[in-house]
């Protein structure tokens, strides 16, 4: 295979720091990564390790001081369409109906080629995959937390991004709606055959969801301490999960990491 | 009156927010939204949000008379200790100033007939007050249509907005009478020059409010239109416009309600045909009654520009920034 499908993001020796009135402050550094096309990315580390600063590097929301980003063979110079991101708090504008609010992401990357109808047919279909095309005329103050989550996937998904970037995508909801969700992105994820980098902190989300898991060092200057390949066959069933000896040992080593060897840091904190 | 802002409904915004996501994290989504949902419809400052639970009580008991009782005795104690004390005084002063029935006598007939027109000196009540109105319209509007834009340019970019913060914070305490001989001056007329005033006296609100609004546009909101890459209009139209609106119409709700009061003021010193003239005018002639009825028509005009500009502000308050 060309070297495009394994190395479909391509992160080199990237460090971020902040200025702050304290003094420079170094969030990452030396990161190196790649992602394969197709491949579902998870990155997991206590909070305040630069997850999240990593997510927005790739997305093109902030610039790194060091190092380079690659995705598709192109520097990551700014945010735009082609990578997607799916914001911890949804970030729906609330004076616009669901519909309205994947619309406007659809009319953005398609408007262009194509016809309005075809749009509203894109924006119908992201909705339906989410299982909302019944709120479509809701605004998001009327529907539920795990909902709106539901049409920020959607309006992520609708624009057909190279690559969904998810910040804590499922941080805010109940055990019982992430369950859902995550089982539902899984299906779209074998669907769209998307490639995926996920930030979270939940390790059962991390070892179901991911092919690899990229686990942090405690920052400041936090890099990647590890990196776990897990080969569990998909499709994956939660239920049947649960029990499977490989699971558990994925599970164990995520947690080993982030407890046993990085989880002192936090006290001294 | 960078402090009015907090004035607004939204006013519970930021705490309400934050308060939701910490319960969201501690104890899970039930409680949270239960309590987002109690804010949602009971955010104690909104007056509109009061009235919810008034049909919920009714449909219960069908005739529930104490809270239609409590509903309309408090106002009309209040109503009864004005004109108590207005009895006392007009007894106090021993006539100089006339009593509430002789006033609302009065009144009657004035409001019989308030469009009438005897010369320019000469004219009902009704002309008054509609005149009054025209020079507040327009004032207002043309402050408006200077002041929105301005507010945004400010908010937006911060190299503006620390170079024009020293100019407002200079001008702003400024009495807006102070305005008037300038106006007299450069425009040479009575009617522009107290139209000048009412402009100068409400665009800061306007632009002060408009700009912290924009300011305060939430960033996950400004993040979204960075992933999108939508351009500087869409960007304007669809989340800058809609997330100020309720910030703008605070400040055009203030302007209003500063206006109204200056153009008494400023009628008082420039004549023509307007309520402050007509107030002027009355004092003149000794005519009490008409005065204090001037002062009642003067309220209640502000009192039904405040609500129809509040009824306006809780119509395009979107829940998400409400709460």
């Amino acid at each position: 295979m060309t070297s495009l499908t394994t190395k479909y993001i391509e992160i080199q020796g990237v460090e971020q720091t902040f200025k702050t009135r304290k003094g420079p402050f170094r969030a990452l550094q030396n990161i190196n990564l790649t992602v394969a096309r197709g491949e579902f990315v998870a990155l997991i580390g206590h909070s305040g390790c630069g997850k999240s600063t990593l997510l927005n590097l790739i997305a093109g929301l902030t610039t790194p001081t060091e190092g380079s980003l690659l995705c598709a063979n192109r520097e990551i110079a700014g945010p735009g369409p082609e990578r997607a991101v799916v914001f911890q708090n949804h970030s729906l504008l609330p004076w616009l109906t669901c519909f309205e609010n994947v619309y406007l992401a659809v009319e953005r990357v398609f408007s262009e080629t194509e016809t309005k109808a075809q749009l509203k047919a894109r924006t119908d279909a992201a909705l339906a995959m989410v299982g909302l095309s019944a709120a479509a005329q809701k605004r998001p103050g009327e529907i539920s937390g795990g909902m709106k989550q539901r049409v920020g996937i959607a309006r992520a998904l609708s624009m057909e991004p190279k690559v969904l970037l998810l910040d804590e995508p499922f941080g805010a909801l109940d055990a019982l709606t992430r369950a859902k969700l995550q089982d539902e992105l899984l299906q779209i994820v074998a669907t769209t055959q998307s490639t995926v980098v996920m930030v979270t902190h939940d390790v059962d989300e991390a070892v179901l969801l991911s092919d690899r898991i990229v686990m942090m060092t405690n920052g400041p200057s936090a890099t990647i301490g590890e990196v776990l390949k897990v080969e569990l066959p998909r499709p994956r069933s939660r239920v049947a999960l649960a029990e499977d000896i490989r699971y558990l040992g994925y599970r164990k080593a995520v947690i080993d990491f982030l407890y046993t060897r990085q989880g002192h840091v936090e006290k001294a904190a | 009156m960078v402090s009015a802002v907090f004035h607004s409904p939204l006013e519970a915004a930021p705490a309400a927010r934050s308060g939701d996501k910490t319960k969201a994290r501690d104890a899970g989504p039930a409680p949270s939204s239960a309590a987002h949902k109690d804010m949602m419809t009971n955010p104690p400052t909104t007056p509109a949000a009061v009235q919810p639970p008034a049909p919920v009580v009714a449909a219960r008991a069908p005739w529930d008379a104490s809270a239609l009782w409590l509903a309309v005795l408090p106002p009309l104690l209040g109503l009864g200790l004005l004109a108590l004390v207005w009895e006392l005084v007009f007894m106090g002063t021993g006539g100089s100033i006339p009593s509430p029935r002789d006033t609302f006598a009065q009144a009657v007939q004035i409001f019989s007939d308030p469009f009438y027109s005897k010369g320019p000196n000469d004219q009902g009540v009704g002309w008054n007050v509609l005149s009054s109105l025209k020079r507040v319209a327009m004032g207002f509007g043309m402050a408006a249509v200077v002041g929105i834009p301005v507010g945004f340019m400010i908010g937006r970019f911060s190299f503006l907005s620390r170079m024009f913060n020293p100019l407002i914070s200079l001008l702003r305490p400024v009495s807006p009478l102070a305005w008037l001989p300038i106006g007299l001056l450069v425009f040479k007329g009575a009617n522009p020059a107290a139209i000048w005033t009412i402009f100068i006296c409400s665009i800061w609100p306007m632009i002060i409010n408009t700009a912290v609004g924009v300011q305060r546009v939430p960033q996950d909101y400004m993040n979204v239109a960075r992933v999108l890459n939508l351009s500087e209009w869409k960007i304007v139209t669809k989340i800058l416009f809609p997330a100020v609106l309720p910030y703008m119409l605070t400040g055009v709700r203030l302007a209003v309600g500063t206006a109204w009061l200056v153009i008494v003021a400023a009628e008082m010193l420039t004549g023509g045909v307007g309520i402050g003239f007509w107030v002027w005018d009355e004092w003149n002639n000794l005519n009490v009654k008409n005065i204090i009825i001037a002062i009642f028509v003067i309220g209640i005009v502000g009192l039904v520009l405040e609500f129809a500009l509040i009824k306006l502000a809780t119509a395009f308050t979107f829940e998400e920034v409400k709460n």
